[in-house]
C-alpha cells in the first residue's frame, strides 16, 4: 500500500507539499501514549495518533516512522510541521477517528506492525 | 546517594541483567574502562521542547559510528524514556552517555525527588506522572519496563526525597 492509497482511503489532507505519496507503507500502528508507540515500533510503521505536540515528531528521531496521520481532526500548529519538514516525516489529517481509520486501513490490507 | 540525609523512604536500589550479559556487566563495573567518546546534556524539569535531543544526539552519534539498526532503537528508545522521566517526575537532571568500541553506558542523575517504591514504579501500568506529562501523552506507566526491556543491564538508586540514579548498559554486538 502507498502512502497516496492511505490519504484516499483516509479522505485525507496531506500537509507538506513535497511529500513522496508512491512510497510504500509496510505496515501501522494506532495510539495516544508515547511509551506504547516506543514499545510497539520495530520496524518501519505509520503512525496513527491523536496527538500533536512536538514529541510524536521527536519519536521519529527514535523510531523508524514512515509517516504520521492524525486522526479526529486534530491538526499540528506550524512549528511542528516544520520539525517534520526538518525530517522529511510526511504528516496526513484526517477527520476520522482512530477506529475507524485503523479500520479501513486493515480492511484494505495494510497489516499491524510486529510487536 | 543512598546515604542522602532527607530521605523519607527506605534507601531503594534495583538491579537487572539481562540473561547471558551477567559477566559482560560485571567486568565493566569492576574494571571501569576509560570510554572512547562521552556526552553529556541537561535535561530541565518539565522541559517537553528540548527533551528527547540527548538521546537523538547519542543515536546520531552511534549510527555514525556504524552501530546496527536494530541496537540504534534499543538504545534511543532506552535513553529517550529515561529522558522524559527526568524531565517529567524531577527537578531536573544531567544525561551522560560513555560511549565504548562495543558498548555504551548510559547514566542519568537528577535532582529529586526520587522514587518511594522501585520496585511499584517498575510495575509496567503503574504511573505517577501529572496532567501537563499525560496532555503530552506520556504518564503510560511503561517508561522504567521500556528501558529494562531494550537494555542488557539497568540499575537505579533512588529514595523518596533524594536524588535518583539510573544508569543501563546496551552491548553492540
Amino acid at each position: 500500500m502507498t502512502l497516496n492509497d492511505i490519504v484516499q482511503l483516509l479522505e485525507g489532507e496531506v500537509l507538506l507539499p513535497e511529500t513522496d505519496l508512491e512510497q510504500e507503507v509496510p505496515c501501522a500502528f494506532a495510539s495516544d501514549l508515547i511509551s506504547d508507540i516506543l514499545m510497539c515500533t520495530k520496524e518501519p510503521t505509520l503512525l496513527l495518533t491523536g496527538l500533536t505536540n512536538n514529541q510524536v515528531i521527536r519519536l521519529s528521531d527514535m523510531i523508524d516512522l514512515v509517516a504520521i496521520v492524525f486522526v479526529r481532526g486534530k491538526r499540528p500548529l506550524k512549528d511542528i510541521v516544520e520539525m517534520a519538514a526538518e525530517r522529511r516525516l510526511p504528516l496526513i489529517c484526517t477527520k476520522l477517528t482512530m477506529y475507524r481509520s485503523s479500520g479501513l486501513l486493515y480492511n484494505a490490507g495494510l497489516r499491524s506492525c510486529k510487536i | 546517594m543512598r546515604d542522602c540525609a532527607a530521605a523519607r523512604s527506605e534507601p531503594g536500589e534495583y538491579w537487572f541483567t539481562a540473561s547471558g550479559s551477567e559477566e559482560a556487566v560485571q567486568q565493566y563495573f569492576s574494571r571501569k574502562p576509560e570510554p572512547d567518546v562521552t556526552l553529556e546534556s541537561n535535561i530541565p524539569e518539565k522541559d517537553f521542547n528540548s527533551a528527547g535531543k540527548g538521546s537523538a544526539e547519542v543515536k546520531n552519534l552511534l549510527k555514525r559510528l556504524g552501530v546496527n539498526s536494530e541496537i540504534l532503537r534499543r538504545v534511543a528508545v532506552a535513553a529517550y524514556e529515561a529522558e522524559i522521566n527526568v524531565a517529567a517526575h524531577s527537578l531536573g537532571g544531567i544525561m551522560i552517555s560513555h560511549i565504548h568500541e562495543h558498548m555504551i553506558h548510559v547514566l542519568f542523575k537528577d535532582l529529586g525527588p526520587g522514587i518511594a517504591d522501585i520496585e511499584q514504579a517498575m510495575v509496567p501500568g503503574f504511573s505517577t506522572a501529572d496532567d501537563l506529562v499525560r496532555e503530552f501523552g506520556f504518564g503510560a506507566g511503561l517508561g522504567l519496563p521500556n528501558i529494562q526491556k531494550n537494555s542488557d543491564a539497568l540499575h537505579i538508586v533512588s529514595a523518596e526525597g533524594c536524588p535518583t540514579l539510573l544508569e543501563f548498559i546496551i552491548f553492540f554486538g
